[in-house]
Formats: C-alpha cells, structure tokens, sequence
C-alpha cells in the first residue's frame, strides 16, 4: 500500500528539499506543506488499520497495524502544528539556522515515523536511535550554555539506553531462532514466545525495558527529560513531550505480549512497579518546580508511568484505557508546550516565580497554557480525565486497590501541583506593565490547529477512532 | 582434528576476551583522553578479531563481514570523525578531576565484572552454545564499565568512548550469541556507531567553543533548587 511508504518517504523528501539549493529559500512552508501530507497519509493508513487490517509495503519491510498506526497518526498531527508553530517562531532567525533546523526537523519526524512501520525489529531499532541523533541539535538548538547541557545530557544517557536496548533484542533474536528459522519481526515474535526459554527472556525483556525506558523517562532514569525537555524550543518540546516518549513507549508497549506468553514470566509487576515510581516521584517533583517547561516535562513522565501502569494491569478494558490515554496525552501536551512557547515569546522567561497576570498583560498566553494546563492535569470532562477515569476503574475491578489508591492520590496531588502554579502565573497584578511582546500570527494558527483535536476527543470520540484504539490495545494482547 | 581445531579457537578467543576487558578496565582508568581513544581502537581491534575467530570456527561469513565492518568504522572511520570535530585542544587535555580517583575506580570496576559474569551464568546455563560461555559474560562487563566509565569520567571525549565501549561490549557479546544475525541489520548499526561519533563530536566542539571547556561532568545548571 501506497499510503504506508509515503508517510516516511515525504519527510525525508521534504528535508533533502530544505537542504537542496531550490528549496532551503522555501524550508519553513515546504515543513508545513510535508507535514499536512504525512497526516493525510497517515489518517488513511490508520483507517485502514481501525478496520482490523494489517498493510504491508515495500515488500514487506514496512507492516503496520492498529498501534502502529495509532502512534503513526499521533506523531502526524503533532508535527503539522509543530510545523507551522516553528515557521511563526524561527521568523527572525537567520536563513542558515532556519535551514538547519528544518533538514533536522524533517528527518526526526521520518525516524518517529519509521519506528512503528519498520517490519524488521532490528532496524525498528536504529530507526530509535536515530530520533536521539537528529534531535541531539534541535534540541541545542538555542545554544545557550543550558541548551547545550541538555543536548549534551539528552545524546549520551539516552543512546547509553539504546545501546542497552539493543543487547536485549539481540537476545531476543537469540531466542526466537532456538524456535527455529523466524524472521525478527514483532509478530513472529509472539508466534514463538512460548517456545523461547524464559532464562533468556526475562533478561531480553530488562534490558529493553530499562534501556528505553531511560528514553522513555521512567523514574529513576528520568534525570535527563526535564533539562532537554525544557530547553529545547517550544516546538520541539511538543515533539519531544507529545510523541518522541510515546513512540519509544510503543516498543516497550509491544514486549508485553511477548514475555506474557512465556510459561513462568510476568511482565505486569514491572510495568505496574516502574509505572507506578515514576507517577509518584514524578507528582512529587512537580510541586517544587519553578520553571513551567520543566512542570510540563515531569508531567510527561507522570503520565508516561501513569501509560505504563495501565498497560501493565492486563486485560481488554485496561489496554483500552491505556490506549486512550496515550492519545490523550499526545495531544494535551503538544498543546502545552505550543502554549508554553507562546508564553515564552510574550513575557520572555520560563521562571514562574516572575509571572504574575499573565491573564491581563497577554489574555491569549495566559488562556493557551492555564486551558492546557487544565486538560493535561486530567480535569473533567476533558480525554486525560476519562481516560484515567478509565484506568481506575478496570484497576478497581481487579481488585487491585492499594496500587489504584496510590495511583489516584498521586494523580490529585499532580493536578493541585500543576492548577497552584499555573492561577498563581495567570491572576494577580502584572508586575510589570510597559514590556508587551506580540505573539506572531503563525503560532497562534498553530495553537488553535493544536487545539482542534484537544477539544474534540475531550468531547467526544469519533467511532474510528473509537475502532482504532480497540484494535491498538487488542496488540497488547 | 575438529575438536582440536575448535580448542584452539577457543582458546584464541578466551585470550581475546582477556585482553578486551583489559581495554575496557584502561578507558575507566586512563587520565589522559588521547590515550582513552587508542584504547578504544585497541579494543575494536580485538572484537574484529573475535569475529574473524569465530567466523572461522562456525563458518558464518556473516561474521567475517562484521569483522570487516569493524575495522572500517571503529578504527579509521570514528577516529577520524573525531579528529576533524574535536580540536587538538581537547585531545592533550588531562583530567583534574574526576568523580571518584582511579584505585576506587577500578576497585567498583572490578565489582562490575563480577555482577557481569552473574548476569551472565544464567543465559549461557540456558543454551549452552559455543563460545558464549567466553563472549557473553564479558561483552556484558564491557557494558557495564562502559557505562561505569560515563558516570565517572567528566571530558566529553572519555565520556563518549565510553559509550562506544558499551556498543563494542554488545557487539562481542551478540557475535556469539546471534552470529546469524541478517547482514542488513549489521550494516545499520555499522552506520550508526560513527554517526553516534559524529553528532557528539560536534556537539563537543559547539561545547568547547561556546563554553571554553569540554568538562561536562562540571556543567550542572539545570536542576531543581
């Protein structure tokens, strides 16, 4: 099928483009013009996949089904705002940083989108390890001291888990072929789980689990993402926040089926231990933030644990819930971190300490990060609130009490954490009235492209999607 | 005669494997950064034979290309990637000050190859296969000092061979363990070690020139107060 090659061949095509001669004058609407094609491309993959069908294209190296397609669709739509927030953002930088930034744009989007399309679980692999290395420059981007620590902190801790990675699925392979001649994909994987000696997969499986989960940023190996996910500007933050965890997320999503099958191992307690620290320290740290990039950073590995935990309960409702979340949380947070750039731009500091009415000095700002604030810390009626609500639930209905108490204190300590800072920064009186930075016209199209399927799914989901996040949890098995 | 052939293969590779984690223990102890970049090539050297020797006794031509691959990339391609990122400067650098001073250096390294060798027993216990019972326990102490040598080093460069270290201590590990692994895959991650070399190169050299120093274990601004 058509449609599945074309979603990584356009950002490749459009970033050769930027670094082209012809079309480096043209970077910043050839970005927003490939990422409105990847997103066509991947919503007719994805309704394709909602229908229970897995697509194969070009010969079989690429194969996509339900939660391929899901994180597909994720990181499409994420990266068209991202697109056209950036050509709002980068307008006064020179042509030559412009040009860099979109060639490293274009090619990150394609590794995010190689990552749940690649058939080979090996090259699945480099296609995670590239997102490190073509983002290690956008995310230094800034290239201030702190920008660069962060780049710094961000390329060698988190391709120090890759390569631990790594190690787990060459004894992954090792397993499989013990089985017999098996091709290294996902699905003949968990064909020849049961056959695979649980001696090696246990060790396969923590490898894999505390390699990404460094990537991922799973308590305790979190320290890197709130310096690089602070740091990095605004677009790439909602990148990096919104889909580069979630698609890392994916694999390790996917070894749950695998190490389910074997006799005598569990993959749950981990999932729903790792899930449940990073919820905790991550609900913990919040509250002593100061710096509101870095609120929407521990935020992220809140709910990445929070992911994790879900899928780690087991069953169809939980993996449902689980599912939900992970779309949710996406969108929510892309949405703020477009609004914290926007925010950014108006009052010039990522200190919360120094704002103060926000909401009378730039009504937008303060409107953009206190809604997106709202969402993601899981208010009513809005999608994180009923997926979490989800999570409880089929937890409860398990009878797993004291995890889904804890889960749930945590969760209300994040939300009073996050909605404290965030009226503090949007009501009181402005401390200083003469300094008013406008906000260029094309971020704030971009938040309210942004804002689209934030308002939708928080009121209502769609009945393909509705298809499309039950075919992705039944791949959880 | 095959046995006999296969003994001494055997043994080849065990005095290979020693003199690998003899690389890997010098990157975790050396003070001077030139001398932590040929150690690591001393130690591509050794896992390219590994994988010559292997190849031999298995008859896998895949790891003759592995061999190959090696010696392309980790010992004239990275070197010189880093010659033309870092500056000399950096390269005739001597570490001040590191986190933990050498004897308690290589005293927790020598812990680490222990831990190595437990990982280790149970999957080579598992499947007893060839040559596995010599590079998996000591592709995984590799590993483990590679990752030792980042938490413990604070120059970019050393820091930067020691993540090399860990990738060369998962390849010596994976020639025995998946000596069939598809060529396709070997050649990706042949690519991707020097691009790994280039992007911290240069991350380095924006480092270096924008804050006058390459000590990266120093830099620590952001936190929470």
């Amino acid at each position: 099928m058509y449609d599945l090659a074309a979603v990584v061949l356009v950002p490749l095509f459009a970033g050769t483009l930027c670094w082209s001669p012809i079309g480096r004058r043209y970077a910043a609407p050839v970005t927003v013009l490939a990422a409105a094609f990847i997103l066509i491309f991947a919503v007719r993959v994805a309704s394709a996949s909602a229908l229970g069908e897995r697509i194969d294209a070009m010969d079989g190296w690429l194969t996509c089904d339900g939660l391929g397609a899901l994180i597909l669709v994720l990181v499409a739509l994420v990266g068209f705002s991202a697109a056209i927030f950036s050509w709002g953002y980068l307008g006064h930088h020179s042509a030559r940083r412009q040009r860099v930034y979109y060639v490293l744009f274009n090619l990150f989007m394609m590794s995010m989108l190689t990552v749940p399309v690649m058939a080979n679980v090996a090259l699945m692999w480099i296609a995670v390890e590239l997102t490190t290395l073509l983002s290690a420059f956008l995310v230094g981007y800034e290239d201030t001291p702190e920008a660069l620590e962060a780049a710094w902190k961000y390329v060698i801790l988190t391709t120090l888990g890759a390569v631990l990675a790594l190690l787990g699925f060459l004894i992954l392979y090792w397993g499989s072929q013990l089985a017999g001649y098996v091709p290294f994909t996902w699905m003949s994987l968990v064909q020849v789980a049961p056959q695979m000696p649980p001696a090696l997969l246990l060790p396969a499986f923590l490898f894999v689990l505390v390699g990404f989960g460094t990537k991922v940023g799973l308590v305790p190996l979190h320290t890197w993402l709130p310096d690089a996910h602070s740091q990095a500007p605004a677009p790439i933050c909602a990148l990096l926040s919104g889909v580069e965890t979630t698609t890392v997320l994916y694999v390790i999503l996917r070894l749950f089926p695998i190490v389910g099958q074997a006799p005598g191992l569990d993959a749950r307690p981990w999932f729903v231990g790792f899930g449940l620290l990073s919820v905790a320290i991550a609900s913990l740290l919040l509250i002593t933030v100061r710096d509101f990039k870095r609120l929407f950073a521990y935020s992220t590995v809140e709910h990445m644990g929070i992911i994790l935990l879900a899928a780690g309960l087991g069953g169809a409702e939980a993996h449902l819930a689980a599912t939900y979340q992970l779309t949710a949380h996406a969108i929510a947070k892309s949405f703020c971190f477009l609004a914290a750039g926007v925010v950014v731009m108006a009052t010039r500091t990522q200190d919360m300490n120094s704002i103060r009415g926000l909401s009378r000095s730039s009504p937008l700002a303060a409107l953009a990060i206190v809604g997106g604030a709202f969402v993601i810390a899981g208010a009513p009626p809005f999608a994180v609130f009923v997926a979490e609500f989800g999570i409880l639930k089929a937890g409860l209905t398990q009878g797993q009490y004291l995890v889904m108490g804890l889960l749930a204190l945590f969760i209300v300590i994040a939300f009073c954490a996050i909605m404290f800072h965030m009226t503090r920064m949007a009501f009181g009186a402005p401390e200083q009235t003469e300094r008013r930075h406008r906000i260029p016209r094309l971020c704030r199209v971009a938040l309210a492209v942004a804002a689209i399927p934030l308002v939708v799914i928080g009121l209502y989901v769609p009945s393909r999607l509705h298809d499309l996040l039950i075919i992705a949890a039944s791949a959880m098995g | 005669m095959q046995s006999t052939g296969l003994t001494i293969i055997s043994a080849l590779d065990a005095l290979t494997g020693a003199l690998f984690l003899l690389t890997a223990l010098g990157v975790v102890g050396t003070r001077q950064v030139l001398a932590s970049l040929q150690l690591f090539i001393v130690q591509s050297v050794l896992l390219a034979a590994s994988a010559l020797l292997l190849g031999i006794a298995l008859g896998s031509p895949h790891l003759l290309a592995v061999a190959a691959i090696t010696i392309a990339t980790k010992t004239f391609l990275i070197p010189w990637v880093l010659r033309h990122t870092v500056s000399a400067e950096v390269y005739r650098t001597r570490e001040i000050g590191r986190v933990l001073n050498v004897p308690a250096s290589l005293l927790v390294a020598a812990l680490l190859v222990v831990l190595a060798y437990a990982v280790a027993y149970p999957l080579v216990e598992a499947v007893p296969r060839p040559f596995t019972n010599i590079n998996l326990p000591l592709g995984i102490a590799a590993i483990f000092l590679g990752a030792f040598t980042i938490v413990v080093r604070r120059e970019a460069v050393p820091q930067l061979l020691g993540l090399l270290a860990v990738e060369n201590g998962v390849f010596f590990a994976g020639i025995a363990i998946v000596p069939n692994l598809p060529v396709i895959a070997e050649l990706a991650a042949a690519v991707d070690v020097p691009v790994i070399a280039l992007v911290v190169g240069l991350l380095t050299r924006r480092i270096y020139t924008r804050l006058g120093t390459t000590s990266v274990g120093r830099l620590a601004t952001l936190r929470e107060h």
